[in-house]
């Protein structure tokens, strides 16, 4: 269970970007986090993963718990070995690296050799398109490929809770589809998520609870079925991208057909 | 002809030694950004160690001392100064190792006084005849001594996750963090690796083949060649680093012989200028050094 209090982040002396956030993400969980552009979404989830840092950021106020352990006071690499692990905005794959070596990297984070191995197997079973292209250099797959890569380096640790930051962005309608169908997955096989989109329609498709945030604070937060059919958020939220009216409703029909179809396993084959 | 394989033969055996230096500071700069002009007192150091343990130990166990003691001061250079100032830019960091370099240096050059000790061994001074061809042991043996540790840390960079953790921090800080990669273990050991390399490098530096000086502000002169040499080679490339030592040995060598010794400094720089002009970031490297 992850828990977040009063959460208050600084960004060197004056941008203040988070004022004072509650959060909780139990075991099984899948939470959406919404909001626009710069409402905080990136550095909610930098602020777990302890990466503040790295953009001149830090926690300036209250507290992070997961399973017991205070994360906000632990370094990066740190928290990943407490099994909390993010897949950064922007995928940020090592470009210059093959395949198989960014999935290496993801398993320096790994607990034994053992859990590595196994992890690995999940991430080939998830993504065999990584196995096919494993000698290939990263930087040369293509944006979809990429995002799965990221996902699987992040898997390559065994998290048990992952982080992940806008992984629909920039990608073709049908990848999206089938990154939300992994996530789905990926939390099928007991794996908690923390899912940070613009992109609400997919992020209410998958999650279970959804928060809304507002320029670094938490405007709502309520189970995602209960989000998606609220008028306001509707009007606010799910249409935020729409270019009109009648795209938005489109948009919300699909977010709740997406909710209600099958949870069916899918698989990702390139 | 003869004067010719003599000349490019004792080239690479410089260049060997200088891309030992390059490599250790290209590894520094590809790890944590910093440039790290403290480098020619890492040497220094690690000669020093030599000299003053050589009577109780030997050559080879001072040798041995002296390689540690170089790696063993890099890496408390990082730990003590560097990682105390996290926040700090790479360029203020770069500052701070001036700081450093100029301080060891004038206490081992205070401490050396007027004794210049050569620090090779039995090796030095015995030219080789292969042919019609002189050579210089030290070289020879630095040709050697420098592909098995090169090959040695290539290898590690490539197929270790010691080399992978070491990539992927050069590529992507946060990436690397959140994989699990503990950023201090890759800096750390980048400052120890980087601080071997010179240990070994002065083994050859302070020689009658090498440079016909023994230990002295001289080495510490020498030493610097492998800033030219890691800026032709590209500052973040670690072939280009060996490349670049090779390089600046070899236009040291010739351009002594066929222009003239002083000449051979502004030689290596020349090159370093034409090479930046043409391609700012290095023969092999990805970041302008301008940007530096
Ligand atoms: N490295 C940074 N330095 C200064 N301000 C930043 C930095 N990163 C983000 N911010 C600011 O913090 C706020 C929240 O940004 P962010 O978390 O990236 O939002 P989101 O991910 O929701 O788009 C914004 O006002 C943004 O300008
Ligand atoms: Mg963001």
């Amino acid at each position: 269970m992850l828990t977040v209090r009063n959460l208050r982040v600084r960004y060197g002396r004056s941008v203040s970007a988070l004022h004072g956030i509650d959060l909780d993400v139990p075991d099984d969980g899948v939470l959406a986090v919404l909001g626009s552009n710069g409402a905080g979404k990136s550095t909610l989830l930098r602020a777990v993963s302890g990466t503040l840092g790295l953009h001149r950021g830090s926690v300036t106020g209250g507290e992070i718990h997961y399973d017991g352990t205070r994360l906000d006071k632990l370094d990066p690499a740190a928290v990943v070995r407490q099994g909390v692990v993010g897949v950064p905005e922007g995928r940020q794959i090592f470009a210059r690296m093959s395949v198989e070596e960014n999935l290496r990297a993801g398993g320096i984070g790994a607990r034994s050799a053992a859990e590595r191995t196994a992890a690995s197997r999940r991430v080939h079973e998830l993504f065999p398109v990584l196995a096919d292209r494993a000698s290939q250099r990263a930087g040369l797959l293509s944006g979809g490929e990429q995002q799965m890569l990221a996902i699987g380096r992040a898997l390559m640790s065994s998290p048990r809770l992952l982080l992940l930051d806008e992984p629909s962005l920039g990608l073709a309608p049908k990848i999206v589809e089938r990154i939300a169908a992994i996530i789905r997955d990926i939390h099928e096989q007991g794996t908690a998520v923390v899912l940070v989109e613009q992109n609400a329609v997919m992020a209410l498709g998958v999650a279970d609870h959804a928060a809304v945030l507002e320029v670094g604070t938490l405007a709502l937060s309520a189970p995602a079925d209960e989000l998606a059919e609220s008028e306001d958020v509707q009007r606010l939220y799910l249409g935020g991208h729409a270019e009109s009216e009648a795209e938005a409703e489109r948009q919300v029909e699909a977010a709740h057909e997406q909710r209600s179809a099958k949870r069916r396993l899918s698989r990702w084959s390139g | 002809m003869d004067t010719f394989v003599q000349l490019v033969v004792n080239g690479l055996g410089k260049g060997a030694v200088f891309a030992l230096l390059a490599l250790g500071f290209v590894i520094i700069f590809k790890a944590t950004e910093v440039v790290n002009f403290a480098h020619g007192s890492l040497v220094l150091f690690g000669g020093y160690l030599v000299v003053v343990t050589r009577e109780t130990l030997g050559w080879a166990g001072a040798a041995v001392v002296g390689v540690l003691s170089a790696g063993l001061l890099a890496l408390l250079v990082e730990r003590l100064l560097l990682s105390r100032s996290r926040l700090a830019s790479p360029f203020s960091l770069a500052l701070l190792t001036i700081g450093v370099d100029v301080i060891i240096t004038e206490e081992i050059v205070r401490r050396l006084g007027v004794s210049l000790p050569f620090i090779g061994d039995a090796w030095d001074a015995q030219p080789l005849q292969v042919g019609g061809v002189t050579m210089f042991r030290t070289h020879l043996v630095a040709i050697v001594v420098a592909t098995v540790l090169i090959t040695l840390f290539f290898l590690a960079f490539r197929y270790s996750n010691w080399g992978i953790a070491m990539r992927a921090q050069a590529e992507n800080k946060e990436a690397a963090a959140l994989s699990g990669v503990r950023s201090w273990v890759v800096t750390s050991s980048a400052w120890l690796v980087a601080g071997l390399l010179a240990g070994v490098a002065v083994l050859f530096i302070a020689t009658q083949d090498f440079s016909g000086a023994g230990l002295s502000r001289g080495t510490h002169s020498i030493a610097l060649a492998a800033f030219p040499a890691a800026i032709i080679g590209g500052l973040d490339s670690t072939a280009g680093a060996v490349v670049g030592g090779l390089v600046v040995g070899l236009v040291d060598a010739l351009s002594t012989e066929y222009v003239s010794f002083a000449f051979a400094k502004s030689a290596v720089f020349l090159v370093m200028l034409v090479v930046l002009v043409v391609r700012p970031s290095g023969l092999f490297g990805t970041k302008e050094t301008t940007r530096v």
